[in-house]
């Protein structure tokens, strides 16, 4: 074990992804103005232009309309807001069943677990197969049991894990087959995929800023017209009254700023850091043979920062230990209860056993990664997989 | 002895924080890490201080950042059940008083997070313990009031040589000051002295759910049934109080546990010199402080955490310790530790399977009665 920790090495954009420059500047510099975008002063006017500009930018970078933009304070709040807001629109007599896969985020996965043990629905857990990816033939048979009954389908664009991208709009076509509202978690997707709402056919989409190079503490749900969830906060009827809460203006600023300079590089970034995680996967599988890469083939199918690996008879925690030790920050990629590392839900949704979901770990690359990242990655892997083995036999 | 690689295992007490404090400044190379000892942790204390909540995962983490030094959250809650929880209730079952900070010592902390600090390239766990390793030798702490090692002499000279106990020197008001000066948030959280796993502190109930009702009879030393229990294991050897046995002694004098009898679950009470005992039969011995006693060897015993230490005889036979004391003891519960020492020196542990006064048998197996007085 050594410890360069001079040098960071940050393996962990799925997390979080540093800020970019032009983001942290129109911040600052909106931080030090004033105004309430609700009030009708010129404080207030000259608040609320910033922010329906920042709404134009943010509309333009993900194919929708300024007017179905709603701001919220993240990914968690927009999914929440979308998840239980369409299944209490919806809900209606026998109409009380919320489809999702296994393998979402918690912001979807623990809030249709509330809606079936406190608010009476039916979840019905669509089934992945062993790269995560649900089949749209899957969601067709599960709406046919009972279209009727059927509330809403939530189908993240992306996952955090393992990187399976989702057919996202054949599953939403299906949805509509059956005039059934389709939400999708786009928060990984945004920054590295061409995520475009209306193209999608999604009624529902949620973006956050801090996995684009924007701040934490802001997002948005993407609505379609006259999809209106109930609201989860209620309050002074900002944004449509779907989501009330004073606007933050300097947040709602660096986000589209970020979103902006995001979408106009996203194609060439893809490429580059796509070539660059492959590599990772090489470099790794050449130095630990026996590692097992989770999820779908580098390719379409598999987001292009996203490399996730199964090392047979190690624990994940001491291998994120061992490389943060070395400087390099990655993620056993599962929940924490009082930081204690749970078996990953998406591994286990995908077949995997026990052991094998605790001993996998997370690579993302971003808009910051290089090929330095990627080498001293390789450098050390093996050893540190050595020892964490070492530690697991015990 | 610097530059070491110390993994410091942080309660989320004042303790393990200033000991881990201290590591870095004697020039180590420090790694906290926080046990997750329940799989259900509480987010808050509730009752007796438990050192495993959300809020103590959090003292320890805070501790961690004002020190500057990395911190890890292990998860070490099934090994805590089955070593030290289950071992509990067990060793109740069977009628015998056990000690879990002891236990957890010599299987969880010095055992299981050792094996695995070792094998991740670390040198040694470092804890807030008092104690002192003088030479690869266990002594006690300075500060005679929070002396620990009672609860470590369980502990192989191995295990000791990858053992760090920092504030063995220190009084602990001293370590409050020295936290408080150090800016750690957690100088002036009480200290914990209940079992960690019983968080409202109570044991009787704790059992009661884990044993289940287990009635049998309370007996006098004549044998005659003055009374009716739910269950042995909420007695102890010495306990005086809660025996609710109605009918008052002859000579009206209180009345004791002297005995419990696992198999018929048969609790015999008496009069406290019935408690006296002077020959002990102790278990799996570990030698910390030099060669096993082969000739009988003049030291001092304690027979329980923060109990008196009395004068003895000891030698070993066959694979028991044999202990044979100067003047008689009280309240010598099987199940505790009989630990040895010269002066302040640990020799070594044993675990108490048997005790005797004098000639007459009051309080053993049958098969340990017949052990001949040397």
């Amino acid at each position: 074990m050594s410890s360069h920790r001079t040098n960071p090495v940050y393996l962990d954009h799925a997390a979080t992804t540093p800020m970019r420059p032009e983001a942290i500047a129109a911040m600052t510099e909106e931080l030090a103005r004033l105004g309430n975008p609700s009030s009708l002063h010129a404080a207030g006017r000259r608040a609320r232009r910033v922010v329906e500009e920042s709404r134009e930018q943010l509309a333009e970078v993900f194919g929708t309309r300024p007017s179905e933009v709603v701001f919220t304070s993240g990914g968690t709040e927009a999914d929440n807001l979308a998840v239980k807001g369409l299944y209490w629109a919806r809900r209606d007599g026998s109409r009380r069943r919320v489809l999702t896969t296994s393998v979402e985020h918690h912001a979807v996965l623990d809030s249709v677990r509330w809606l079936e043990e406190a608010q009476g629905a039916e979840a019905v857990w669509l089934v992945v197969g062993d790269d995560g990816a649900v089949r749209p033939d899957a969601l067709r048979a599960a709406i046919a049991q009972a279209p009727d009954q059927v509330a809403v389908v939530s189908v993240m664009w992306a996952n955090n894990e393992v990187g399976t991208v989702q057919p996202v709009s054949e599953l939403a076509a299906v949805a509509h087959e059956y005039g059934v509202p389709f939400h999708t978690d786009a928060v990984q997707a945004a920054a590295q995929l061409p995520v475009d709402f209306a193209a999608s056919g999604a009624d529902a989409l949620t973006v956050t800023g801090h996995k684009l190079g924007g701040p934490v503490g802001i997002g948005a749900l993407i609505l379609a017209r006259g999809v209106t969830p109930v609201p989860v906060l209620h309050g002074g009827g900002q944004e449509r009254d779907i989501r009330s809460g004073t606007l933050d203006t300097p947040a709602i600023r660096a986000f589209a700023v970020a979103a902006a300079v995001c979408g106009k590089h996203r194609a060439d970034e893809a490429e580059r850091v796509a070539a660059l995680r492959d590599d990772l996967v090489r470099q790794v599988l050449a130095a630990v043979p026996d590692a097992v890469l989770n999820g779908p083939p580098p390719g379409p199918d598999r987001l292009p920062g996203n490399a996730h690996f199964s090392f047979p008879g190690c624990e994940g925690d001491a291998l994120l230990m061992l490389l943060d030790a070395n400087g390099i920050a990655c993620s056993t990629g599962s929940a924490c209860t009082a930081g204690v590392a749970e078996p990953s839900h998406v591994l286990l949704a995908m077949g995997a056993d026990e052991s094998r979901a605790r001993g996998s770990l997370r690579f993302s690359l971003g808009h910051t990664s290089t090929q330095q990242d990627v080498d001293a990655l390789g450098l050390v892997i093996r050893e540190v997989v050595d020892r964490a083995r070492r530690a697991a036999a015990r | 002895m610097s530059g070491l690689r110390v993994l410091a295992a942080m309660s989320g007490g004042v303790d393990s924080a200033t000991a881990a404090a201290r590591a870095v400044d004697a020039g180590h190379e420090v790694t906290g890490v926080h046990l997750a000892l329940s799989s259900n942790p509480s987010s808050y204390r509730t009752g007796a201080r438990g050192c495993c909540t959300l809020e103590d995962a959090r003292d320890a983490r805070r501790a961690a950042d004002v020190i500057g030094i990395p911190f890890y959250v292990w998860d070490m809650a099934e090994r805590f059940h089955r070593d030290v929880v289950e071992d509990f209730v067990a060793e109740y079952a069977v009628g015998r008083t056990p000690n879990p900070c002891l236990r957890c010592n010599e299987k969880i902390k010095f055992a299981a997070v050792l094996d695995r600090a070792l094998a991740l390239g670390f040198d040694a766990v470092c804890t807030g313990h008092y104690a002192r390793i003088c030479d690869g030798v266990l002594r006690r702490a300075v500060d005679p009031g929070k002396d620990q090692s009672y609860v470590l002499a369980v502990l192989t000279s191995d295990q000791l040589s990858h053992a760090m106990f920092p504030l063995g020197d220190t009084p602990k008001a001293q370590v409050r000051a020295e936290a408080a000066r150090r800016g750690l948030a957690v100088a002036d959280k009480p200290d914990s002295h209940d079992v960690c796993f019983i968080a409202d502190g109570d044991t009787k109930g704790f059992l009661a759910r884990h044993l289940g009702p287990a009635p049998g009879q309370i007996v006098d030393t004549s044998g005659a049934v003055i009374g009716e229990h739910e269950g042995a294991y909420a007695f102890t050897v010495g306990q005086r109080r809660g025996l609710r046995v109605g009918t008052p002694a002859d000579d009206g004098r209180p009345r004791y546990v002297l005995d419990i009898e696992p198999v018929t679950r048969t609790v015999t009470v008496g009069p406290a010199e019935g408690l006296e005992i002077t020959e002990i039969t102790a278990d799996r011995p570990v030698w910390t402080g030099g060669r096993p006693p082969l000739d009988p060897r003049d030291c001092l015993v304690q027979l329980r955490a923060h109990g008196d230490v009395h004068a003895c005889t000891a030698w070993l036979e066959a694979d028991a310790l044999r202990i044979r004391l100067r003047r008689p003891a009280r309240g010598v519960a099987k199940g505790q530790a009989a630990v040895l020492y010269d002066g302040d020196t640990v020799l070594g542990s044993a675990t108490i399977g048997a005790t005797f006064a004098g000639a007459s048998v009051v309080n053993a197996a049958a098969s340990a009665a017949e052990v001949p007085l040397p």
